[in-house]
């Protein structure tokens, strides 16, 4: 076990856990910030997608360990009223069915679009492209992050 | 419409009885517009409204809670349930708070999510629920105004009275309208006047969805509460001996505890779980047969060869029509068996007590989750309570109870509370799957190319009736004959979304187009000319309704442009299935030599559609999930074990791989029918048949990608 100082959402936590415990872990059961999901462990899939200083990260296979003083933010902090140009560009588009991998989708949109805020559709299609959703909303998702990109 | 409402005044009045009283918190309605609005909370307007029947209480600040009791799994029907409550309420949709409802079997009559069956189901039920609150609010208006009912007015949760210019809203009659008794019938609006119904509202649960707020069972905590991940034995196979030593000594790690064929490590939090798992040395031993693929496809030719079948159709004499046939065209499909691989991996939350048992989760089936947690610890049923979480996906496998009775067995080991989590190692290796099928279809046509005689011959492991012997083309043919062979196998099986029908809508309709194509005619004429004939002159049996069938192959055609465009190549399929009717057309471009599938038009006829977003999306999403398997998805088996264990070699449709897809709907008229399924079973036949008229390669087996007829296909997909 070691000792892990953490900013997370502009907040600093403690937490005691081995050092390989992906952060995914660290945010659901020690923080109980549970909106970063869980799906496949192996960053397939893209579901615990999180920004490590800014950059869309896959939290299930990050250790804690490496994280240092980086500035973590999951989708409870990505904005204080739920209303990044992401968020209400999803909620515009009506884009979720089961809704569980959505909060990757719009954590690894939103850091995209810091990153490039006048994306092409193909663009959009790369970026989006390494997080799967089940249910098939992917042509929500695009046109969703167009509508994003268009409002910023 | 006048409707009985099936409440006699007795059940309204305990219904009524059990009402919440309380607290009146103040609250002016006509602030309502002013901007500094207080949203009271769901819990204060919970704490004061007042029960009206199980679906609907209303508080006296006009706030209207609607309950909506079938597990949500992407569905949507925990928006349009209340929808269609809303609807016949009159109420102002802006006032309206939904409520998942826990399992409560005295409350509701099909609290489950399967075979899209929600809707049609409830559909009246929902209605007489809005419409009998709505009559008692009206006649505790027409009674506090002195005025008569038929003169009072109600939209969007305000009741007038022109005559008189009196005006409220419903919180203010709700304390008289709640001491009333229920009518014995109610009229119900005409479809023409609906407000709610048929408008795009959305998704009740966005902002929490979007906010990351815990919904799901995986979010869902409880002080004191243990973890614990489960490792199961292969198929075949049984425990022989556990060395957990070393599972043991993981920092974190609580406990280890055997039961059946299965292992679970307890712990404190997940992560030393999954480390700990790693460290379990199990050793098994036979306990049945130990199956592999290349056991399978031996089955499957043995079996479709010699195997003694079930007759599940017989029209005519089928030996003769092929006897006389001028031609015969035969062919052989096959499917892999499939995971269902929602994004929530299985977990359940579980606390066996001395008197009682608590559980927590995403099931499909609450109902089946507390019969069996009742079955096997022997106590009452009613002793068993199941909140129901949103679901991140289900696709069937959350109609099992599997995963909840390992968490009550669990519970009951360790005598805590605790939740179970599955890894996607184990959700891909832990069974309940959509089951392997061959099929052998044999088309017996005379010297004018007209189909008389056809024969279905399918085997399923584990699969139950492969076929659906009263669906197309049976009624259109004169000699048909339709047998299944269930093989018992030792790897689990389950309903997989539109099961059965997932696969073979897909042998069926590309076998229909080697059919047409064999004696020159067009897929689509082809097609109409048999249901013509099932229509004037139906075979036997039909469990479909022709000309709701016609009616979406004609609309499909002409949206699709079928056949007028020289440069498309398309391919066509239509099926029937969970009451809709679903018509697909793909387009494929060959530019180059290199083909691309540009888009796939769907339409459907699933009667009224009660909320046009999430129509689309069901439609959409069934065909992306059924491109996605037919294109993509593979599991195989050595020795009882799944080869593909996560998503890097199970290989699930991401968003480069779907191209346009553009929806219609027919007003058919009817009431509405279910959309979580129908949709999908069309998809795979109208590629595989596009890819045939764009290649002439013909897919025969699922999924595409691993068949050596597409190994030189550079099929493109194109986003339009």
């Amino acid at each position: 076990m070691a000792n892990f100082t953490l900013k997370v959402n502009g907040t600093t936590h403690q937490v005691e856990v081995e050092d390989d415990t992906p952060l995914l872990w660290v945010l659901r059961d020690q923080l109980n910030l549970v909106g970063t999901k869980f799906s496949c462990g192996i960053a397939q899939c893209g579901a615990c997608t999180v920004h490590v200083n800014g950059n869309a990260t896959f939290s299930c296979v990050t250790p804690v360990s490496s994280i240092g003083n980086s500035e973590v933010t999951t989708i409870e902090g990505l904005s204080k009223e739920g209303n990044h140009p992401v968020q209400k560009a999803w909620e515009e588009v009506d884009v979720a069915q089961c809704g569980y991998c959505q909060a990757g989708q719009i954590m690894n949109a939103a850091a995209f679009l810091e990153q490039n805020p006048t994306p092409t559709l193909e663009e959009i299609d790369n970026a989006m492209n390494r997080n799967i959703c089940r249910c098939g909303t992917y042509h929500k998702i695009r046109e969703a992050v167009a509508l994003a990109a268009k409002s910023k | 419409m006048k409707t009985q409402t099936g409440t006699s005044r007795r059940d309204f009045l305990k219904i009524a009885g059990t009402t919440a009283g309380g607290l009146v918190i103040g609250f002016n309605w006509f602030s309502c517009d002013s901007p500094k609005m207080e949203v009271l909370s769901i819990e204060q307007v919970l704490a004061q409204a007042k029960s009206f029947n199980s679906f609907l209480s209303i508080s006296p600040t006009g706030d209207v809670v609607i309950y909506s009791p079938n597990p949500e799994l992407g569905q949507n029907i925990k928006t349009s349930f209340p929808m269609v409550v809303a609807e016949e309420l009159e109420a102002d949709w802006e006032k309206v708070r939904v409520v998942q409802a826990n399992l409560d079997p005295q409350k509701y009559e099909r609290q489950l999510t399967g075979g899209s069956g929600a809707m049609p189901h409830s559909w009246e039920r929902l209605r007489k629920a809005g419409a009998t609150a709505k009559f008692l609010l009206v006649t505790a208006a027409a009674q506090t105004w002195n005025v008569p009912v038929t003169e009072i007015t109600v939209s969007k949760g305000m009741i007038r009275h022109e005559g008189s210019g009196k005006k409220g809203h419903f919180g203010e009659f709700v304390d008289l309208a709640s001491t009333l008794s229920a009518p014995e019938e109610v009229t119900l609006k005409d479809k023409k006047d609906f407000t709610i119904i048929g408008t795009p509202i959305k998704n009740v649960d966005a902002k929490d969805m979007y906010t990351g707020k815990p919904m799901y069972g995986l979010d869902f905590h409880r002080e004191g509460m243990y973890y614990a991940m489960i490792q199961r034995a292969p198929f075949g196979m049984k425990i022989s001996n556990v060395e957990d030593s070393a599972a043991r000594g993981v920092l974190g790690v609580t406990n280890v505890v055997t039961f059946g064929s299965s292992v679970a490590v307890v712990g404190t939090s997940t992560w030393p779980l999954m480390k700990a798992k790693k460290l379990l040395k199990i050793s098994y031993e036979p306990d049945g047969i130990v199956e592999s693929t290349t056991d399978h496809d031996k089955l499957f030719a043995d079996l479709l060869a010699t195997g003694k079948a079930d007759v599940k159709r017989k029209d005519g004499d089928v030996a003769s029509a092929f006897k006389s046939a001028a031609k015969i065209v035969t062919a052989e499909y096959q499917c892999p068996f499939l995971a269902h691989s929602p994004m929530e991996p299985e977990n359940f939350f579980a606390h066996v007590q001395a008197d009682k048992v608590e559980l927590v989760g995403p099931t499909q089936t609450p109902d089946r989750a507390r019969q069996e947690t009742a079955r096997l610890l022997g106590i009452p049923p009613e002793n068993v309570s199941v909140e129901i979480t949103r679901l991140g996906g289900g696709f069937g496998r959350r109609l099992r109870a599997d995963y909840v009775i390992e968490a009550v067995e669990v519970s009951r080991a360790i005598q805590a509370p605790v939740k179970v989590t599955w890894s996607r190692e184990d959700e891909l290796t832990g069974g309940a799957y959509r089951p392997a099928v061959r099929y052998r279809f044999e088309a017996a046509l005379d010297a004018a190319g007209t189909l008389i005689g056809y024969k279905l011959r399918g085997v399923g492991m584990n699969a139950g009736n492969t076929t659906r012997e009263t669906n197309f083309p049976s009624g259109a043919v004169d000699h048909v004959l339709i047998e299944s062979i269930d093989h018992a196998s030792s790897i689990t099986t389950n309903a997989w979304r539109a099961p059965i029908t997932n696969f073979l809508a897909y042998a069926e309709q590309s076998f229909l187009d080697e059919v047409a194509l064999a004696v020159g005619k067009d897929p689509v004429d082809f097609r109409l000319e048999l249901l013509s004939r099932a229509k004037t002159n139906p075979v036997g049996a039909l469990g479909y309704d022709v000309d709701r069938m016609i009616g979406v192959v004609k609309m499909a055609k002409e949206k699709s442009n079928w056949g007028k465009n020289s440069s498309v190549k398309q391919g066509f399929s239509v099926y029937f299935s969970h009451k809709s009717y679903v018509a697909q057309v793909a387009d494929i471009e060959v530019s180059g030599g290199i083909p691309t599938l540009k888009k796939i038009t769907a339409v459907t006829d699933c009667g009224l559609v009660v909320n046009p977003t999430g129509a689309n999306h069901q439609v959409r999403g069934g065909i992306v999930d059924g491109m996605g398997h037919a294109m993509y998805t593979n599991l195989t088996f050595e020795a009882g074990v799944p080869k593909q264990r996560n998503f890097d070699t199970y290989r699930l449709i991401r968003l480069k791989e779907v191209p346009e897809i553009e929806t219609h709907f027919v007003d058919s008229g009817f009431d509405p029918t279910g959309l979580g399924e129908p949709a999908l079973p069309p998809t795979g036949g109208a590629i595989a048949n596009a890819i045939f008229a764009a290649t002439g390669r013909r897919l025969r087996s699922q999924p595409f990608i691993e068949q050596k007829e597409f190994s030189d296909i550079q099929l493109q997909i194109k986003r339009a």
